[in-house]
C-alpha cells in the first residue's frame, strides 16, 4: 500500500486512541478532584492529569495555573492544543477523509458522524457543564472506530498499522499514567491502605479502565504494586504495557510476513517485549519504577520513530 | 422574450411524453408529505456517507451537499441511441483533431480553424508536439454538456476534455434512488450505470504505455483533500481498485514513475489525473507547483506512462474552438455532425461582435476558457448595469468571448419545497475511449436549476443533480401496467419510544 496511506491510518488510528486516554485521565481526575481533601483531593489533581496527557509545558505557556475549568478547557476543547480531544478528532477525520477508500464504511461512518457532532457541540458551545456527556461521546467514538476496524476490516496491512497505531499511542500512555503517580505506589512513606493513597490507585485504575480487572485477577484490596504489576507486566490486561508489546509485536511480525523481510521495528518490539516478559514487579520498585517507566517511554517512542522510518515514508 | 420551455414530462400541455407515463402517476399519487420525507432522507444518506464538495472561498460551509432531487429524469431507449451515436462521433472527431493539433496539423492547412486559435491556445501544449500516445487516443474521459429545446433538438452546449467531473453523482444517485424508491424502480427498466468503473478500468489498461507489464497499474492522482472534487477521486480510486495518489506520493527515476509504498517503490504506468496540466509537473510547466511530480512530463515523452486524459486536449474544448466543431467532425470523419451546436458567435469576428455588443440583451455570453459558470453572462437575466460593465469587458478582448443565444432549455419535473414544479436541466453523458473503440453509460449526470426560472445549472452556482434514466418506452400492452398507481411504503408507525425509523435514522448520524 502507499506509504502514505499507511501512515495516515496509523496516526487516524493513534489520534481515536489519544482522544480516549485524555477522556478517561478528564473523568478520572474529576473524579479525584471532587474529593475532600483528606480523601485525596487536591487542587494536583489538574496539574497531574496534565503531566499524565504530557501537556503540562504546553499547558504553562498559556496559563497561570492548572483549575477545573481550564485544565478541561485545555484537555478538551482547545483548538490551541495539539493534543486537545477536540483537535484529536479533527486531525482523525482529516486523515480518515485523506485515504477513506481505504477504510471502511462503517469505520468512516465512525468518525465522521463523530466529528459532525462535534461540530454541532462545538456551535452550541463547549462547557464544563456537558462535560460528562462529552466524555462519554468520546469514548463511545473510540469503541464504535475500534468496533468497526475489528469487525469490518479485511486482514492486511492497512488493518495491522491501525493496530500497531493503537498499541503505541496506549503504551504511552499507560506508561505515562503511571509514571505521574510513581510516588503514590511508591512502597514506605504515607500508611499504605490510608485513605489518600487508595482514592488515587483507584484512580489510576479507573483512567485506565482497570477497576473491575484489578479485583477479578487479584482478588484483593487495592496495593500498589499490584495496581503496577496489573498495568504494566500483566498481559491478560489489556491496557497494560506487556499486552501492547505482545500486540505490537504480533502484528508487527504479520506484517514482515506479508512483505517477506523482518526488519528494526520487529527487532525493537521484540526486545522491549521480552523484557517486560521476564520482568518481576519486586525488582523494578527495587531498580526504580520512575527508570523503567522512563526507559519504556524512549525505548517506544524509538519503536515509533522506526516504524515510520521503515514504512511510513 | 424567451419562448416558454419544453416540458420533458407534458411536452408543452397537459400531455404525457412517451417514458414519462408511470412517474407521472406516482407523482399524482405520493403526498406531498411522503416525497418530502424520502427527500430528506436522501440527504442524510448523502451526508452521512459523506457526498461533499468543497466551495473555494467558503469558510462555513467548507464541505457541502450537491442538492439531489428525488424524481427522476428520464430519456427513452430511442432518444439515447441518437444522442449515443452523436456523443460517439463528437468524441472520435476530438481525438482526431487533438492527434493531428500536435502531428501534421493538416486541418489547419485545410483552414477548417484559424491557427491563433490553436497555437495561441492557452491550452496548447507544445511539450506534446511529435508525440505518439498508445492508439492515438488522447481523451480517454469526455463529458459532454447537452441542452435540450424540443422534443427532438438536442444541443451540444460544451465539451470537456480535460478532466469532466461528475460522474460519482450519476452513480451515486442511482445507489440512493434504488434505495429510496426500489418499487418504482423496478417497474421501469433501467439501463443500468454501474458497471462505469468497470468499463473506466478497461479502457485505461488497454492505453498502457508499451513499456507496462502485462497487468499495467493504474492510479488516481488527485490534488488532496482540499480540492472540490475529492470526494469524486477517492470515490472512483475505490471503484477502480486504484490507489489514490498525491504528488508526493510519486516520483521519477530514470524516466519512469513511481509511487511510494510500504515496501518500497512500485511501478505505475496509467494515471487517471485529476490535477490540470499547469500543475502536474513543476519542471514543465508551472514551477511554483507542489500537486506535481518533477520529471513527470519526461516519464510520459520517453513513452513509459499513460496519462488520462493527455496533456494539451484543452486546447479541443476550448470554448471558442467549440463553435468549428462542425466544421471539424466533417473534416474527419466526412460526416454531417449527429449532435447540433448551439449557434455561437465568435467574439474574434468583427461582424460578430458588433452583433452582440448590440444585442447582449438577449444573449448569453462566456469567456472561451472560462468553465463552472464562473465569468458568464445571462443577458435576459442580468440588470442594464451588469450588461453595460460587461459590454465594456467584451469590448476590450473580445477574442476571450463567445455569445450564444438564450436558449429555453427543456424543464423536468422537480420537487421543491412545498410541492413539484418544472426547472431547467441539462444533460453530461460520460463517453469512455479505449484501445478498442468509444463507449457510453447510458444516461449520464443531469443537472437541475433550482432557482425557479435559472439557467444556471452549475453545482458551484446553487445547482442540483437528478437521476437519469434511459428506458425503453411503455408499450402498449404495458398501458394499464403503467397506469397502475405505485403506492410507496410509509415507514413502519412508530413502535418503540415513538421512536420512527426515520428519526432513528436522523439520531444515528447526527444530533444536529
Amino acid at each position: 500500500m502507499l506509504s502514505r496511506t499507511a501512515e495516515n491510518i496509523y496516526w487516524l488510528s493513534r489520534y481515536i486512541e489519544r482522544a480516549e486516554n485524555t477522556a478517561r485521565i478528564i473523568d478520572a481526575a474529576s473524579r479525584l478532584a471532587a474529593l475532600p481533601i483528606g480523601y485525596g483531593g487536591s487542587s494536583n489533581e489538574w496539574e497531574s492529569a496534565l503531566a499524565a496527557t504530557g501537556s503540562l509545558p504546553a499547558f504553562q505557556s498559556h496559563y497561570d495555573f492548572a483549575t477545573a475549568e481550564n485544565v478541561v478547557e485545555f484537555l478538551a476543547f482547545s483548538s490551541t492544543n495539539p493534543s486537545s480531544i477536540r483537535n484529536c478528532l479533527e486531525v482523525a477525520r482529516a486523515n480518515a477523509r485523506a485515504i477513506r477508500t481505504a477504510l471502511t464504511t462503517e469505520m468512516w461512518e465512525a468518525i465522521n458522524s463523530a466529528w459532525l457532532e462535534l461540530k454541532a457541540q462545538s456551535s452550541r458551545g463547549l462547557a464544563l457543564a456537558g462535560l460528562s456527556d462529552f466524555l462519554r461521546f468520546v469514548k463511545q467514538t473510540s469503541l464504535t472506530f475500534d468496533g468497526s476496524a475489528y469487525r469490518t476490516m479485511l486482514r492486511n496491512d492497512a488493518y495491522y498499522f491501525s493496530r500497531i497505531g493503537v498499541y503505541i499511542e496506549r503504551a504511552d500512555a499507560t506508561a505515562r499514567i503511571i509514571d505521574v503517580k510513581y510516588h503514590v505506589l511508591l512502597p514506605p512513606g504515607a500508611p499504605v491502605g490510608g485513605s489518600l493513597d487508595y482514592f488515587q490507585w483507584s484512580s489510576i485504575l479507573r483512567s485506565v479502565s482497570a477497576l473491575t480487572a484489578y479485583h477479578w485477577v487479584y482478588r484483593e484490596n487495592l496495593k500498589p504494586w499490584l495496581v503496577a504489576d496489573l498495568l504494566i507486566l500483566n498481559a491478560e490486561m489489556p491496557r497494560s504495557i506487556a499486552s501492547c508489546y505482545d500486540n505490537l509485536t504480533r502484528y508487527l511480525d504479520l506484517l514482515a510476513r506479508d512483505y517477506g523481510r523482518q526488519g528494526p521495528s520487529q527487532r525493537l518490539s521484540r526486545a522491549t517485549a521480552s523484557k517486560l516478559d521476564s520482568a518481576k514487579i519486586d525488582e523494578i520498585f527495587q531498580s526504580g519504577l520512575h527508570e523503567f517507566l522512563t526507559e519504556l517511554i524512549d525505548a517506544n517512542n524509538r519503536l515509533g520513530a522506526t516504524i515510520s522510518e521503515q514504512y511510513l515514508v | 422574450m424567451m419562448a416558454k420551455a419544453f416540458d420533458e414530462m407534458t411536452a408543452l400541455g397537459s400531455d404525457t411524453r412517451s417514458g414519462y407515463e408511470l412517474v407521472k402517476s406516482w407523482l399524482a399519487n405520493t403526498p406531498t408529505d411522503l416525497l418530502k420525507q424520502r427527500q430528506h432522507e436522501a440527504e442524510l444518506l448523502f451526508r452521512r456517507i459523506g457526498i461533499t464538495f468543497n466551495v473555494y472561498g467558503d469558510a462555513e460551509g467548507e464541505e457541502r451537499l450537491i442538492p439531489f432531487d428525488i424524481i427522476p429524469r428520464i430519456l427513452t431507449r430511442p432518444e439515447w441511441d441518437r444522442l449515443s451515436k452523436g456523443l460517439t462521433q463528437r468524441v472520435t472527431a476530438l481525438n482526431m483533431f487533438l492527434k493531428d493539433v500536435y502531428g501534421k496539423a493538416e486541418c489547419l492547412r485545410a483552414g477548417i480553424i484559424p491557427e491563433d486559435l490553436v497555437y495561441r491556445n492557452p491550452y496548447f501544449r507544445p511539450e506534446m508536439l511529435g508525440l505518439n500516445l498508445p492508439h492515438d487516443i488522447y481523451v480517454m474521459i469526455a463529458g459532454i454538456d447537452i441542452v435540450r429545446v424540443d422534443a427532438d433538438t438536442f444541443y451540444v452546449l460544451e465539451d470537456n476534455a480535460r478532466t469532466p467531473s461528475g460522474v460519482s453523482y450519476m452513480l451515486e444517485n442511482r445507489e440512493v434512488m434504488l434505495r429510496l424508491f426500489p418499487e418504482l424502480c423496478s417497474r421501469h427498466r433501467i439501463a443500468p450505470v454501474e458497471n462505469y468503473a468497470d468499463e473506466l478500468l478497461n479502457s485505461l489498461k488497454s492505453l498502457a504505455p508499451r513499456s507496462a507489464s502485462g497487468d499495467p497499474t493504474v492510479a488516481v492522482l488527485t490534488p488532496g483533500p482540499f480540492n472540490s472534487a475529492f470526494y469524486e477521486h477517492s470515490f472512483l480510486a475505490d471503484k477502480l481498485g486504484a490507489e489514490l495518489v498525491e504528488g508526493r506520493d510519486l516520483y521519477v527515476r530514470d524516466n519512469v514513475l513511481y509511487m511510494r509504498t510500504t515496501e518500497g517503490p512500485k511501478r505505475v504506468d496509467v494515471v487517471y489525473r485529476r490535477v490540470d496540466d499547469d500543475f502536474i509537473d513543476p519542471l514543465s510547466f508551472r514551477p511554483d507547483s507542489v500537486l506535481g511530480v518533477p520529471g513527470l512530463m519526461s516519464a510520459y515523452r520517453a513513452g513509459n506512462l499513460t496519462l488520462a486524459n493527455a496533456v494539451g486536449t484543452g486546447v479541443a474544448d476550448d470554448k471558442a474552438v467549440y463553435s468549428y466543431m462542425p466544421e471539424i467532425i466533417r473534416f474527419y470523419t466526412g460526416e454531417d455532425a449527429i449532435l447540433k451546436n448551439v449557434p455561437t458567435y465568435r467574439c474574434r469576428e468583427p461582424d460578430a461582435v458588433r452583433y452582440v455588443l448590440e444585442h447582449i440583451e438577449e444573449l448569453v455570453v462566456k469567456e472561451v476558457d472560462g468553465s463552472g459558470g464562473y465569468g458568464m453572462l445571462v443577458g435576459p437575466k442580468a440588470d442594464k448595469a451588469t450588461c453595460a460593465a460587461f459590454r465594456e469587458k467584451l469590448a476590450a478582448h473580445p477574442e476571450k468571448f463567445i455569445a450564444q443565444p438564450t436558449l429555453a432549455l427543456s424543464t423536468c419535473p422537480t420537487f421543491v419545497g412545498e410541492g413539484v414544479a418544472p426547472r431547467h436541466v441539462d444533460l453530461r453523458p460520460y463517453v469512455l475511449t479505449g484501445a478498442d473503440g468509444v463507449r457510453t453509460v447510458p444516461g449520464g449526470l443531469t443537472r437541475v436549476a433550482l432557482k425557479e426560472g435559472s439557467l444556471v445549472v452549475n453545482s458551484s452556482q446553487g445547482g442540483g443533480t437528478k437521476d437519469t434514466w434511459v428506458i425503453d418506452p411503455f408499450r402498449p400492452g404495458m398501458a394499464s401496467e403503467a397506469q397502475t398507481p405505485i403506492v410507496i411504503h410509509s415507514p413502519e408507525p412508530p413502535v418503540v419510544d415513538g421512536a420512527t425509523p426515520e428519526a432513528a435514522l436522523q439520531q444515528s448520524q447526527s444530533q444536529s
